[in-house]
C-alpha cells in the first residue's frame, strides 16, 4: 500500500488538464455552517467541541469510493511541523493551522480539524474553521466543473447527517456575510509570466477586479506571488446560482485571461526568442549548479523554467516535475522529507541540494551539443 | 553519507513510524531505493509525511459514493438541543436574540454570532449584503437536499418553508428572476437567459409551489435561432 501510494502525485501537481498551460490547478470551495449552533467565532469551547466531533465522526463514516479514504487529523492535538505540511500542501488555510480567527481569537489548542482524503488529496474538509465546515475539491488544470460536482457529492454525503444553517432568503448561511448565499468559492491558480513579462499582468490584474474577482497570491489570502503564480476567485456568492457562477469562472473570464496569457507568451516568443532562451536556460542553470536557495527564488526559478518548457525552449524536463519541486521545496516538506529539523541556512543548502539532484542534466546533454 | 550498499551517497532518506510507534530510518542511494520499491520521487503522500500518530483513517467501502444517502440515520439535528432561530423583533434589535452579538460587534468585526443573526439583522444587513454581492439579495441555487426530500417526505409544509421561504415569498423571488430573465433576453445574453430560465424551472418544481414560469423562457431558443 505504502509503495503503491508513491506512484500517485496529489491530483493538482499533476500539470495535466484543460488550459493547463496557464491554468496550474483549480479549486472549489464549499462554506457550511451547523443549524443551532453559533458560527465558530462566537461558538464557547464546548460548541466547538461538539462541532468538531459531530463532523468528525460524520466525515469518517461517509463512504468513498475505493480505495479512497479520508484522513482525519485533530488539529489542536499535531505539532506545528503537521500543520505546516497541511498549509505548504494547499489543503488547509494559514488561519485554520494558527486556529486564530480573522476577529483575533482563538489560538492553537482550539478545538478543529481538517479532513484530507487519500491517495490523491483531491478533497480537504476543515472543521471549525471561519465556519463550522469548509469543503474543498482541487484538481490539475481548468477543470472547476469537475471539481464542483465533486464538492456537491461531498456536501451532499455531510449534509444526509447534519442539519446545515440555511435561510430561504440568504441561502447557506456563514458567519461573513461575504460568502451567504452559495457560499461557494470557485478559483484558480494561474501562472502568469508572459502577461507579467509584457508589462500587461497590472492590467488585468484591474480587470479582474473589476470584474469582481479577488486576486491572490500562491498561498491565498495575504500572501505574495513570487513566481508569477496568481490564484483569482469569485467574490460574489448571493444571487447568482451554482451553475451561474461556474459558466461565468470556466467559460467566460478564465479563457479570456488564458487567452490573453498565450498571446502574450506568443508575441514574446516572436519577438524576443534569444533574450527568453537565455532566461529560460539561466533561471535552470541557477537551479541546477547552485548550491543554496531561498524559498522565494527557487519559485521564481521554478516559474521561468516552467515557461521555458512550456514554450519549446527547454526540452526534457515534465511540468509536473517542476510542480512537484515547487512543493517539495517548501520548508517544512523539505525538513519533513530529510527527517531532521534545518536551521534556515541549512534549509537553503538542502533546498538546492534537491532540487540539482532532481534537476541534473541528461548525461548526453551538453551546450556543445546543443550549439551543434 | 553512504548508502547500506556503500558504494553511493545516500539521497533518499526515509523514517518510518512502525505500529508499536519504533522510528525507523533508512538511507538509500537511488539506485538500491528504486531497486526496494522506494521512491525516489521528492513528492511523498501526506499520509506518510504527516506523523503516523496524529491521524486517523475512514473506511473504503466498495459501494458507490451516493449509496450512503439511504439508510443513514444522521445525529440529532442541532437545533432539537437548542433553541431554533427567533422571529425577528419588530424593532432594530441592537444585539442578536440567539448569540448575543451586538451589530456594532459585527460592524468592527465583519463576522456574525450565529445563523439568527441574519434574521435579527435583516433590516441593517440586507443592504451590505446587496452590496457586497453586486446587487444580488435573494439567494438563487442550491438547497439542501436531504433537509428538503425529507420535509417532503412527511409533507412537513412548515419545515418546507423555513427552507423555501413562504408562498408569498417564493412567487416575489420567481418574479425577480423573471425580470432578470426578461432582461438578459431583451439584452441578447442568451446564455445568461437559459440558465435563468433553468433556474426559474427548478425553483418552480422544488417545492410543490403551482407558479408555472412564464412561458418567455421558451423563445429564448427561437430567438436565439433567428
Amino acid at each position: 500500500m505504502q509503495e503503491a501510494a508513491f506512484a500517485n502525485n496529489a491530483e493538482w501537481l499533476k500539470g495535466a488538464g484543460n488550459a493547463s498551460d496557464v491554468v496550474m490547478s483549480s479549486r472549489v470551495r464549499l462554506a457550511r455552517n451547523i443549524a443551532g449552533f453559533p458560527f465558530t467565532p462566537q461558538a464557547s469551547r464546548v460548541d466547538r467541541a461538539q462541532i468538531l466531533e459531530a463532523c468528525k465522526t460524520r466525515i469518517l463514516n461517509m463512504q468513498t469510493q475505493s480505495p479512497t479514504r479520508f484522513m482525519w487529523i485533530d488539529l489542536h492535538k499535531v505539532q506545528r511541523e503537521d500543520r505546516d505540511l497541511l498549509v505548504e500542501r494547499q489543503l488547509m488555510s494559514r488561519q485554520h493551522a494558527r486556529g486564530k480567527l480573522s476577529d483575533g481569537q482563538g489560538g492553537l489548542d482550539e478545538p478543529r480539524g481538517v479532513a484530507v482524503l487519500i491517495p490523491d488529496e483531491r478533497v480537504s474538509i476543515m472543521v471549525n474553521e471561519e465556519d463550522h465546515i469548509r469543503l474543498q475539491t482541487m484538481k490539475s488544470g481548468l477543470a472547476l466543473g469537475s471539481c464542483l460536482s465533486e464538492a456537491n457529492t461531498y456536501d451532499d454525503l455531510i449534509e444526509n447527517g447534519l442539519d446545515y444553517a440555511y435561510h430561504p432568503r440568504f441561502g447557506y448561511l456563514t458567519a461573513c456575510p461575504t460568502n451567504v448565499g452559495t457560499g461557494l468559492r470557485l478559483s484558480v491558480m494561474l501562472h502568469l509570466p508572459g502577461l507579467k513579462m509584457s508589462g500587461e499582468l497590472e492590467k488585468v490584474r484591474r480587470a479582474a477586479r473589476d470584474m469582481g474577482l479577488a486576486v491572490r497570491g500562491f498561498y491565498g489570502e495575504g500572501s505574495e506571488s513570487p513566481g508569477e503564480f496568481f490564484q483569482i476567485s469569485n467574490q460574489t456568492t448571493l444571487g447568482k446560482s451554482d451553475e451561474m457562477l461556474l459558466r461565468e469562472m470556466e467559460q467566460d473570464i478564465i479563457p479570456k485571461i488564458v487567452g490573453y496569457e498565450r498571446a502574450a507568451r506568443q508575441n514574446m516568443l516572436a519577438n524576443r526568442r534569444e533574450i527568453l532562451e537565455d532566461q529560460a536556460w539561466r533561471a535552470l542553470g541557477t537551479l541546477r549548479y547552485a548550491r543554496s536557495m531561498k524559498t522565494e527564488e527557487a519559485m521564481e526559478l521554478l516559474s521561468m523554467t516552467r515557461f521555458g518548457v512550456l514554450s519549446g525552449l527547454i526540452p526534457d524536463i515534465a511540468i509536473d516535475q517542476i510542480h512537484t519541486l515547487l512543493l517539495a521545496t517548501q520548508p517544512m516538506h523539505l525538513q519533513r522529507t530529510l527527517g531532521q529539523a534545518l536551521t534556515q541556512q541549512q534549509r537553503r543548502t538542502a533546498r538546492a541540494d534537491l532540487i540539482r539532484k532532481k534537476l541534473a542534466p541528461p548525461e548526453n546533454e551538453s551546450p556543445v551539443a546543443r550549439d551543434a | 553519507m553512504l548508502c547500506e550498499c556503500g558504494k553511493h551517497e545516500a539521497t533518499i532518506h526515509e523514517v518510518i513510524i512502525t505500529s508499536d510507534k519504533r522510528k525507523v530510518e533508512r538511507h538509500l542511494c537511488e539506485f538500491c531505493a528504486r531497486e526496494q520499491g522506494v521512491s525516489a520521487d521528492p513528492y511523498i503522500p501526506i499520509d506518510q509525511l504527516i506523523s503516523a500518530t496524529n491521524y486517523i483513517m475512514g473506511q473504503a467501502l466498495t459501494q458507490p459514493a451516493d449509496a450512503d444517502a439511504k439508510g443513514d440515520q444522521g445525529m440529532e439535528p442541532a437545533h432539537a438541543k437548542k433553541s431554533a432561530p427567533s422571529a425577528p423583533s419588530p424593532k432594530s434589535p441592537t444585539s442578536c436574540v440567539g448569540c448575543g452579538l451586538s451589530f456594532a460587534h459585527f460592524k468592527k468585526h465583519g463576522l456574525l454570532g450565529c445563523p439568527a443573526c441574519y434574521q435579527t439583522f435583516c433590516d441593517r444587513l440586507g443592504p451590505m449584503i446587496e452590496r457586497a454581492h453586486e446587487g444580488g439579495c435573494n439567494h438563487v441555487g442550491k438547497v439542501p437536499k436531504r433537509a428538503l426530500q425529507s420535509c417532503k417526505a412527511r409533507g412537513d409544509q412548515s419545515q418546507i418553508e423555513t427552507l423555501l421561504g413562504d408562498i408569498r415569498q417564493r412567487e416575489e423571488r420567481l418574479e425577480t428572476l423573471r425580470q432578470r430573465l426578461a432582461k438578459s433576453i431583451s439584452d441578447e445574453e442568451y446564455e445568461k437567459a437559459a440558465m435563468l430560465r433553468d433556474e426559474l424551472t427548478r425553483l418552480t418544481t422544488l417545492a410543490s409551489v403551482q407558479v408555472e414560469p412564464r412561458p418567455m423562457g421558451e423563445s429564448i431558443e427561437s430567438q436565439q435561432s433567428s
